[in-house]
C-alpha cells in the first residue's frame, strides 16, 4: 500500500477511456454524438486514447440544426479530415421536410427542442444500439441522477425511477432489441476539470469560445449572437460587443458573455473566478425548475 | 490534486441534506445562479435562514415527496483535493441504492443525531460500510446545537459507537462533533465546542490519506478491447487494452492470463504515444506480451507471482437489488470485471437482518436483503475475496428476462 499517486485528470481520463472501451466491447452498433462542443471535442480525443492506433469502433454522430455557428462546422470537418474517421450527419431540416416535426414560430423560435426527434430518427435508422455523449454531472441536477450507461426505450426516453444500480465500475449494457444506452464517459468531470484537461493537451477548439467581436441583441437578459435564424423585430437593438461562448449550441439558444478571454489561461481564470454556472447561459433549461428532467425523459441527450 | 468519493449515510431527519448543503455553501462551492434558486425557494428554516437541504434536491418525485430516493452525485472542490459526493438515501427501502453509492466510495460520513444516539439505522449503514470495505469512516455527530453542545452527550455515543464498529469490524474511525444547521465543525471550527480539539469535517476530509493497493502480487489488468490495426504498418501490433484493477504492472514481469492459463513476458505498456514503465492501478493502458497468445475481452492478465482464485463454484455475500425475490431455480448473468456468464444462485446459507445483525434463515432472498450464498458460473471466474482486493472482487448478477442489474456480490472464496 502506498500514497495514492494518480492526479486527478489522470484519473479523470483513465475512468473515461475505459468506459469508452467499455462501449466498444459491450455494444454491436456504437456511436459517438458529437456536436461541435468543447466537450464531445474532448470525448473525441479520449477516443483516440482508447483506440489508437487503431480504427475508432464507432462513428461520430452530428445533429445539425441547420442553425450552426459557422465556426463549429469549420472545426468539425477539419476535424475528421485530420482523425480520419466517419461521420454521420442527422439533418433537422430532412425531419422537418419529412413533417416529422413543424418548426416553431414566434420570436423565440428555436430548432433546440426538435433535434431529439432527428437524434431518435437517426439512432432508429442506424440501429445504434450505444450513443456516446459528453453530458457531465455537474451541469445540472437531473443529470446528477443519471448512470453512466442510461438505459433508454425505443422512444429514448429516460425513466429516472427506473434505473439499474451501477456499481464498482462494472457498466450493465445489457438491452432488449429496439431499447438503447446512453453512455456518458465524462460524467464526473466538472467544468473546470474539462478546461484544464483541453489545456493540459493542447486540444484545438472552435474560435466561438475564445473572446472576439460580435454583433450582438439582448433578449430575456441575455446576450445573443445576431444571425439571420434569431427572430428579429424594431424592438432588438444590435450592438457590438466583446464576447466569448461557454457552450456551443443551436445559435438560437446560445447565449454569449461578454468576456476578454483570448487564450485558454484566460478562459480558466474566468471559469475559476465566474458566479454563474455554464447552464445559466443555456435558455433552454430557463424554461422551469425541472426543464432538463422533462427533456431527458423525452429522449434528449 | 487527487479526487476522494465519499458518501453520506444518513436520512433527512438526520440533517444529511442539510449537512451536505452546508459543506458546499461554506466551501463555496455554489454558483450565483444556483445561490439565486436558492434564495428564491420558499422553504426556509423556522429561524428564517436559508434552508440548505434544498441543494441536494435532485428529481421532481423526490423534491414532491421530500427524500432522497436516488444517489445523487455533488462535485466540490478546495485547494486541496476534489470531492465527489454520492449522496444516498438512508432509509431502509434504499439499502440497494447505498450499496451502489458506497461501492465506489473511499469515505464514509455516518450521521448519528445527537439527540437520538446509536440506533437501529446506525446499525444498518455501519454494517453495510463495512460490508463494501469502505477504508475510512467518520461518524459525524450531527444537531449539537440541540443538545447544548455537550461533550458528555458526544463522549456517549462515541463510547455505544465504538461498541458497535467492533460488532462489525470496522476501524480507521473518526468521531466529530457538528451542527449541520449551524455551520458548526462542518468548514469552520466550532466556536462552542472548544472541548474538541480535532479537525473541522471539511479539514478531515481534507487531509485524510487514501491509499492505493500497488504490490505487484496484486496486479491484475482485466483485458476490455484488442487493439489490432491491421494495416500494413502495424501488420503485427497486438495490444490490450484495460484498465488496471489493482496493484501494478513493468515491463519484462512475468503474467500469466486466465482463466487461460498461459504464461508471457510484457513487452511494453503503451498510454496513447507515451510508453510508460510502470502501470499502476486505476490507469487505462495498452500491454503488449512477447508471446503470441489468445487473448480476448473477458480474459484477466496477472502477474504470475500472485495469482487470484480460479472456481465455479464460490461462497460470496449478496445485496439483492430487484422486487421480484431471488429464484434459485432460475439462470441469472453474471458481470465480473469485462466478462459476462451464466450462473445460478446454488445455494443461500443465511440472510442477515442488517438492523440488528442477528442471522436469518428466511428462504425468500428479496429486494434489499443481504446474506451469504453460492453461486455456481458456467465458466470459471478469476477473482480475489472481496475483503482482500475490492476491485477484484465485486460482481453484479443481471436478470437476462429484463437486463437489469439484480444483484451486487462480493465474493469471499472457492468452494470445491
Amino acid at each position: 500500500m502506498s500514497k495514492y499517486r494518480l492526479d486527478y485528470l489522470d484519473e479523470l481520463e483513465a475512468e473515461a477511456i475505459y468506459i469508452l472501451r467499455e462501449v466498444a466491447g459491450q455494444f454491436e452498433k456504437p456511436a459517438l454524438l458529437f456536436s461541435g462542443g468543447k466537450d464531445s471535442i474532448t470525448l473525441v480525443h479520449l477516443a483516440l486514447k482508447a483506440f489508437r492506433p487503431g480504427k475508432f469502433p464507432f462513428p461520430l454522430v452530428h445533429i445539425d440544426t441547420g442553425h450552426n455557428f459557422e465556426e463549429t462546422i469549420t472545426y468539425r470537418d477539419e476535424m475528421i479530415a485530420r482523425i480520419g474517421e466517419k461521420l454521420i450527419i442527422g439533418h433537422v431540416q430532412d425531419t422537418i421536410d419529412e413533417g416529422k416535426v413543424i418548426e416553431q414560430t414566434g420570436k423565440n423560435a428555436s430548432r433546440n427542442p426538435l433535434q431529439t426527434i432527428t437524434l431518435l430518427d437517426t439512432i432508429a435508422k442506424n440501429k445504434f444500439d450505444a450513443c456516446i455523449g459528453g453530458a457531465r454531472r455537474d451541469e445540472e441536477k437531473a443529470r446528477a441522477k443519471e448512470r453512466i450507461f442510461s438505459v433508454r426505450d425505443e422512444f429514448g426516453q429516460w425513466d429516472p425511477k427506473r434505473q439499474r444500480p451501477e456499481l464498482w465500475d462494472i457498466y450493465n449494457g445489457k438491452i432488449h432489441k429496439g431499447e438503447n444506452v446512453r453512455v456518458f464517459p465524462i460524467s464526473n468531470w466538472t467544468e473546470l476539470d474539462v478546461w484544464n484537461y483541453i489545456r493540459r493537451e493542447n486540444i484545438p477548439l472552435p474560435t466561438i469560445y475564445f473572446a472576439h467581436q460580435r454583433d450582438c441583441i439582448t433578449r430575456n437578459g441575455q446576450l445573443m449572437a445576431a444571425s439571420p435564424f434569431l427572430n428579429m423585430d424594431d424592438e432588438d437593438v444590435i450592438t457590438r460587443k466583446n464576447v466569448r461562448f461557454r457552450t456551443v449550441g443551436d445559435m438560437t439558444c446560445t447565449a454569449a458573455v461578454e468576456s476578454y478571454a483570448f487564450e485558454i489561461d484566460d478562459i480558466i481564470d474566468e471559469i475559476a473566478s465566474s458566479k454563474i454556472s455554464e447552464r445559466g447561459a443555456r435558455m433552454d433549461d430557463k424554461v422551469s425548475e425541472a426543464a432538463m428532467e422533462d427533456r431527458k425523459k423525452g429522449g434528449y441527450f | 490534486m487527487d479526487i476522494l468519493k465519499f458518501i453520506t449515510a444518513g436520512s433527512v431527519d438526520d440533517g444529511k441534506s442539510t449537512l451536505i448543503g452546508r459543506l458546499l455553501y461554506d466551501s463555496e462551492a455554489i454558483l450565483a445562479d444556483q445561490l439565486e434558486a436558492l434564495h428564491a425557494s420558499n422553504r426556509k428554516n423556522d429561524d428564517g435562514s436559508i434552508d440548505l437541504a434544498i441543494l441536494t434536491d435532485g428529481l421532481k418525485a423526490e423534491r414532491e415527496q421530500g427524500i432522497t430516493i436516488d444517489v445523487a452525485y455533488k462535485y466540490f472542490e478546495t485547494d486541496k483535493r476534489k470531492f465527489i459526493i454520492a449522496d444516498a438515501p438512508g432509509h431502509i427501502q434504499y439499502t440497494r441504492n447505498m450499496v451502489t453509492g458506497a461501492s465506489n466510495a473511499a469515505l464514509a460520513i455516518i450521521l448519528i443525531d445527537a439527540r437520538k444516539g446509536v440506533v437501529e439505522q446506525t446499525t444498518r449503514h455501519s454494517f453495510l460500510v463495512s460490508l463494501l470495505q469502505i477504508p475510512q469512516v467518520v461518524v459525524a455527530i450531527n444537531k449539537m446545537d440541540m443538545v447544548d453542545y455537550s461533550e458528555d452527550v458526544y463522549k456517549q455515543i462515541v463510547a455505544d459507537y465504538k461498541k458497535l464498529a467492533a460488532k462489525v469490524n470496522l476501524d480507521n474511525v473518526t468521531y466529530i462533533p457538528v451542527s449541520a444547521l449551524k455551520g458548526d465543525n462542518i468548514v469552520y471550527p466550532s466556536s462552542k465546542m472548544t472541548w474538541y480539539l480535532g479537525d473541522s469535517l471539511l479539514q478531515h476530509l481534507e487531509n485524510v490519506e487514501i491509499t492505493i493497493d500497488d504490490s505487484s502480487a496484486h496486479a491484475r489488468l482485466p483485458v476490455q478491447w484488442v487493439v489490432r490495426p491491421q494495416t500494413d504498418a502495424l501488420h503485427d501490433y497486438r495490444g490490450y487494452a484495460g484498465r488496471v484493477s489493482s496493484g501494478s504492472f513493468k515491463v519484462n514481469d512475468k503474467v500469466t492470463v486466465l482463466p487461460s492459463g498461459f504464461s508471457s513476458t510484457i513487452s511494453k505498456i503503451e498510454v496513447y504515444d507515451k510508453q510508460p514503465a510502470e502501470a499502476l492501478a486505476g490507469m487505462s493502458v495498452t500491454v503488449h506480451l512477447q508471446d503470441n497468445i489468445d487473448i480476448s475481452r473477458g480474459d484477466i492478465i496477472v502477474n504470475s507471482a500472485g495469482q487470484p482464485q480460479l472456481s465455479n463454484v464460490i461462497e460470496a455475500d449478496l445485496c439483492w437489488m430487484d422486487t421480484r425475490p431471488l429464484d434459485t431455480s432460475l439462470t441469472y448473468l453474471v458481470q465480473h470485471n469485462t466478462k459476462t456468464i451464466r450462473c445460478k444462485i446454488q445455494e443461500i446459507i443465511y440472510k442477515v437482518n442488517i438492523n440488528t445483525l442477528e442471522k436469518d434463515f428466511d428462504e425468500e432472498f428479496k429486494l434489499n436483503d443481504i446474506g451469504r450464498i453460492v453461486i455456481k458460473t458456467a465458466e470459471p471466474l478469476a477473482f480475489d475475496p472481496y475483503q482482500v482486493n475490492k476491485a477484484n472482487g465485486g460482481a453484479i448478477i443481471i436478470d437476462s428476462r429484463t437486463n437489469v442489474t439484480v444483484g451486487a456480490l462480493m465474493l469471499r472464496q472457492s468452494v470445491e
